[in-house]
């Protein structure tokens, strides 16, 4: 590999992995196999490629593999810069891409969807996306690849064609092609300020010196509206609505890609723009933190009045999402790590939710919970693999939900002060989860469906099945050994090279 | 005076295409198919010529061309440097793209007309060339009728509704004319000269003369009625939405370009950096650009007909121009300083729009679709067509890395720096109306169906593929390219030492005096 592929070259290549996938896709567009078998290899040489930077990377001290394709403005450069916190969401893109590619191939061939060509050439478009923005080293490269997914995903998202799917791609744009808006005009106020847009471990030094406390509010404002992906309220509205699109595309883009774009440039901005310093200097931590418990409870006590599947498990979405905001804000290094481990973890454990609802949808065209009584026998791999991913929600062991809280709960403690009360909201919204969550699983296993008599087993397409089960025995993996794909190795070089312990 | 071969290109510039002009009357008598290779061999030439005088300015220096032998001020002068090498290189390529276009597209809706519609081409290419490279203030007045009178022929040439569109372009466009006219007597009644270099030299001490004040407004208000600056547009809608599709493009993406080069002309060589300070009317255009911006997207919204709503995003363009124009004069940066955005945004905007009239005349001439309600299902018919569209229409809303993004980061940037935190918001803004009305009809050509049709799981057997032919899909898809590849060329930069060159002419940007 080492002489195979230069190692500055790499990021470049990950990412053109799937823009050269999507031209063959559309090239082979009227022969589904060898469509399909190109989106696979593209899939897997981009994790593979991912993966090959990770030894580099922990074994360089935190220091990032740069590639720099030119020079937009002075000291902004359209370039890489692949450190150890964008590989983690590099990592978990593009392995789960692998699986939901294999899933969509069932999904979509058994639904006998149309468009297909369109669906899987975007698909390779938005990952292109998502995984540009975890490798791009400043704003400015971020910005273009955080453009790029929300423009892609669109076709995915209206991807039905019906006028309640238009109305959802229409929504699902209005609110991101503005969120980007702000995003740019984040981006070029930072560049006015300080002269670089380039991500610095601890925040950008002159940042501070440069502008005014008032200015650093507001444009701390602008970027939370910028990064309207993570879907915090009132905000949000947009991603249950897109729940419209095929399940792959809510799968992959609504648990995983487009999404965590969001709170991965949260993450970015508030550690390597801001600076944990800084933050704390303004006192910004404890509004975001706020802001994110806000949407937490919220977002749950709206969970619970789903009986559609996929909106509850929208509404899951939202509050995780805060959830890892919240691990963010509390600034201090165990809760920042509680963050960016939860971004793989809540991927992994939420993309089996979605997969399993989708292969209900297949299997017997039920979406609403109410219908699924006495799914469970009939489908018991699919609803045991829900299962766990439920329980990890809930932050349940065995399952990489209780790491991550666990981590959230330390945070608070080392964050101290009025950070110690959050624990409590966390617990709350645990409750809240489970309230949500469990009832479905009673309702799957125990209730006595109507009418039906014979409860033959009747599983989904094995191209569905086996994505469904990786995912759900890797969210428990991830509890008994959470270094799976180096996941924690990667996150403690992110957070050691931070420095920064705050009382 | 001896001058090397390529200093006698601004002048065979404009003498080969007017020669042509006839050369077209006369051998479209003969063979009416002749008129098309000629016309777009005369428009080749001159953009190799237009190449050479670039490179030539850049390497060498600014071109003087003394016409007859006169020496000015009291003969008439063509001057190129490296403003308007550049604007010549615009317009002839765009005239190009068109050209290609309407040889079959012309053909196809004027069958009677061929001939003259090529003369009358031709002698608006000349009118345009005219005023991009002459350096006599009356002269360009000359020209200026030129390519008006050309142009308002060629909106009417469809006949009809189009008529009534070229006359009242016709009377605003002379009201125009007229202002400027009145501009160049107060400055001769004054100066007694009409070299722009001459009036540069004399005017300084005289400018607190409200003659020359007036003057100065005269221009501005008249060219602002050329390139249909907000409130002063309503020719313009009407103008482009019936005027032939290739006609159209041009309008949009060259004539009010050249408009607004020959106000940056008078604004900077006529009068000086030290003038404009002097009076506060580039703040004044700053504002009358931001309400244009918005306002003709807003009206571009409400349109139903693609020309029209074009049209009146055109009117929006143009605000962006004028808006990076009037910022001028108070950015210091060495990258968005002075006109750079400015410049930036006329070759842009002649791309993206160029290729989104291209576009709607490639759905008039397929289909007679007009309306953007009826576009349902074209996306599967014209995959090609559409897919231009879909980039022009995505550099419009300015998504990276396209032409749109990079002008929109230029000017937020110019913003910024001379410190109007309003214009960064009218900006934003405005990329969410061109989002709210570019969508609307990427939604109905992809993504709506048609009625009746069933939710078909396969490609339904109806929808077969039917193009346009390939002389008109060619110029579509390079100007579509060219919306992304040029983006990620001034990305890197590689354009900038031209516009960087303008900045150092004028002592804006960098080079202003402090």
């Amino acid at each position: 590999m080492e002489q195979l592929i230069p190692i500055p070259y790499r990021p470049l290549l990950a990412i053109l992995c799937p823009a050269i996938g999507s031209i063959f896709i559309v090239l082979f567009g009227k022969r589904p196999n060898i469509r399909e078998s190109w989106t696979m290899l593209a899939s897997i040489a981009q994790f593979l490629i991912v993966f090959s930077m990770v030894p580099i990377v922990i074994g360089g001290n935190g220091e990032p593999i740069k590639y720099t394709l030119f020079t937009a403005f002075p000291s902004v450069d359209f370039g890489f810069s692949v450190d150890a916190f964008g590989l983690i969401f590099a990592i978990t893109s593009s392995f789960l891409w692998i699986l939901v590619s294999s899933y969509s191939i069932g999904y979509m061939r058994s639904l006998h969807e149309h468009a297909q060509t369109r669906y899987y050439f975007c698909f390779c478009w938005a990952i292109f996306g998502a995984v540009g923005v975890a490798l791009s080293g400043n704003l400015f490269t971020m910005f273009v690849f955080y453009e790029i997914l929300t423009v892609s995903t669109y076709p995915l998202v209206a991807h039905d064609q019906t006028p309640e799917a238009l109305f959802a791609g229409r929504k699902y744009l209005a609110y991101l092609l503005t969120a980007g808006g702000f995003f740019l005009a984040a981006v070029v106020i930072t560049y006015y300020f300080t002269g670089t847009t380039d991500f610095v471990t601890g925040g950008i030094p002159n940042l501070a010196s440069e502008a005014s406390r008032t200015a650093l509010m507001a444009l701390f404002a602008l970027f939370l509206l910028g990064f309207m992906k993570a879907a915090w309220m009132p905000f949000h509205s947009w991603l249950p609505t897109a729940m419209v699109a095929p399940t792959p595309v809510s799968a992959l883009l609504h648990a995983v890609a487009v999404v965590k774009a969001g709170v991965f440039g949260i993450v970015r901005v508030v550690c390597y723009i801001y600076g944990v310093d800084l933050m704390h200097g303004l006192g910004l931590g404890l509004v975001l933190a706020c802001l994110a418990t806000f949407t937490i409870i919220v977002a749950n006590l709206f969970a619970l009045a789903q009986d559609n599947l996929k909106r509850r498990l929208a509404y899951s979405t939202i509050n995780q999402l805060s959830l890892i905001i919240f691990g963010v804000a509390l600034l201090s290094p165990e809760g920042i790590e509680g963050a960016m481990m939860h971004i793989p973890f809540h991927g992994f454990m939420k993309i089996t939710l979605f997969m399993c609802a989708g292969a209900i949808i297949v299997v017997s065209g039920k979406k609403n919970i109410s219908e699924m009584a006495g799914i469970g026998k009939e489908m018991p791999v699919t609803m045991i693999a829900f299962t766990i991913g439920a329980l990890g929600m809930c932050a349940l062991p065995p399952t990489a939900g209780y790491i991550t809280h666990h981590f959230f709960v330390h945070g608070c403690e080392e964050a101290g002060g009025t950070m110690s009360f959050f624990p409590y909201v966390l617990l709350i919204a645990a409750i809240l989860d489970v309230m949500y969550f469990f009832p479905i699983i009673y309702t799957a296993f125990f209730a006595k469906s109507e009418g039906s008599s014979g409860s033959k087993i009747n599983e989904a397409p094995l191209f569905m099945l086996v994505p469904i089960a990786i995912t759900a025995t890797v969210s428990i993996i991830f509890f008994f050994y959470p270094d799976l794909f180096h996941i924690s190795e990667l996150v403690e070089t992110a957070v050691s090279s931070l420095g920064g312990v705050h009382p | 005076m001896i001058l090397s071969v390529v200093e006698q290109f601004p002048v065979l510039v404009i003498v080969v295409s007017l020669l042509s002009a006839f050369t077209i009357l006369i051998a479209g008598w003969l063979n009416k198919k002749s008129c098309w290779v000629i016309s777009f061999a005369t428009i080749l030439v001159q953009l190799v010529m237009a190449v050479f005088i670039l490179h030539h300015v850049l390497t060498v220096g600014t071109i003087h061309y003394w016409l007859g032998g006169w020496s000015p001020p009291w003969g008439i002068e063509y001057v190129v440097d490296a403003l308007n090498a550049y604007i010549l290189v615009i317009v002839l390529s765009l005239a190009l793209i068109c050209v290609t276009y309407s040889k079959r597209s012309i053909a196809h809706e004027l069958p009677q007309k061929i001939v003259s519609f090529y003369t009358l081409y031709q002698l608006l290419v000349t009118g345009l060339c005219g005023v991009t490279v002459t350096g006599d203030i009356f002269n360009m007045y000359v020209f200026i009728e030129i390519f008006s009178l050309s142009a308002y022929a060629l909106i009417a040439s469809r006949g009809k509704i189009a008529l009534k569109a070229s006359f009242t372009y016709l009377v605003l466009g002379s009201i125009g004319a007229c202002f400027f006219l009145l501009g160049i007597g107060f400055l001769y009644s004054v100066t007694g000269s009409l070299n722009m270099h001459d009036l540069s030299l004399i005017l300084p001490p005289l400018y607190e003369n409200k003659v020359v004040q007036a003057a100065f407004v005269f221009f501005v208000v008249g060219l602002s009625i050329k390139m249909a600056l907000f409130p002063l547009h309503t020719w313009l809608p009407d103008a482009h939405s019936f005027a032939p599709s290739e006609i159209s493009a041009m309008l949009s993406g060259i004539i009010i370009e050249v408009s607004t080069y020959a106000l940056i002309r008078v604004s900077f060589s006529v009068y000086t950096v030290a003038f404009i300070k002097l009076l506060p009317i580039f703040d004044f255009l700053c504002w009358v650009a931001a309400f244009g911006i918005i306002i003709g997207s807003v009206l571009a919204i409400a349109q139903y007909n693609l020309k029209r709503m074009l049209a009146y995003s055109s009117v929006s363009q143009m605000g962006y121009i004028m808006l990076a124009v009037g910022l001028s004069t108070s950015t210091h940066s060495a990258l968005w300083g002075g006109l750079t955005p400015a410049l930036m945004h006329i070759l842009n905007h002649a791309l993206m729009k160029g290729c989104l009239f291209l576009v709607a005349g490639a759905f008039i001439y397929k289909a007679e679709l007009w309306n953007i309600t009826d576009f349902q299902g074209l996306g599967r018919k014209m995959p090609y067509t559409c897919a231009a569209f879909m980039l022009a229409a995505i550099s419009m809303i300015g998504v990276p890395p396209s032409v749109g993004f990079v002008s929109k980061v230029y000017i937020i940037l110019a913003c910024l720096e001379s410190g109007k935190f309003i214009f960064v918001a009218v900006m934003l803004l405005s990329s969410l109306l061109n989002l709210v009305y570019f969508w609307r009809v990427i939604e109905t050509m992809y993504m709506k169906r048609g009625e009746g049709e069933e939710r078909s799981h396969s490609h339904s057997s109806s929808s077969k593929i039917d193009e346009i032919p390939l002389s008109m899909l060619i110029p579509v898809l390079t100007l579509a390219g060219l919306c992304i590849i040029m983006g990620v060329v001034w990305l890197t930069e590689i354009p900038l030492p031209i516009l960087d060159q303008v900045n150092a002419l004028f002592g804006l940007g960098r080079y202003a005096i402090p």
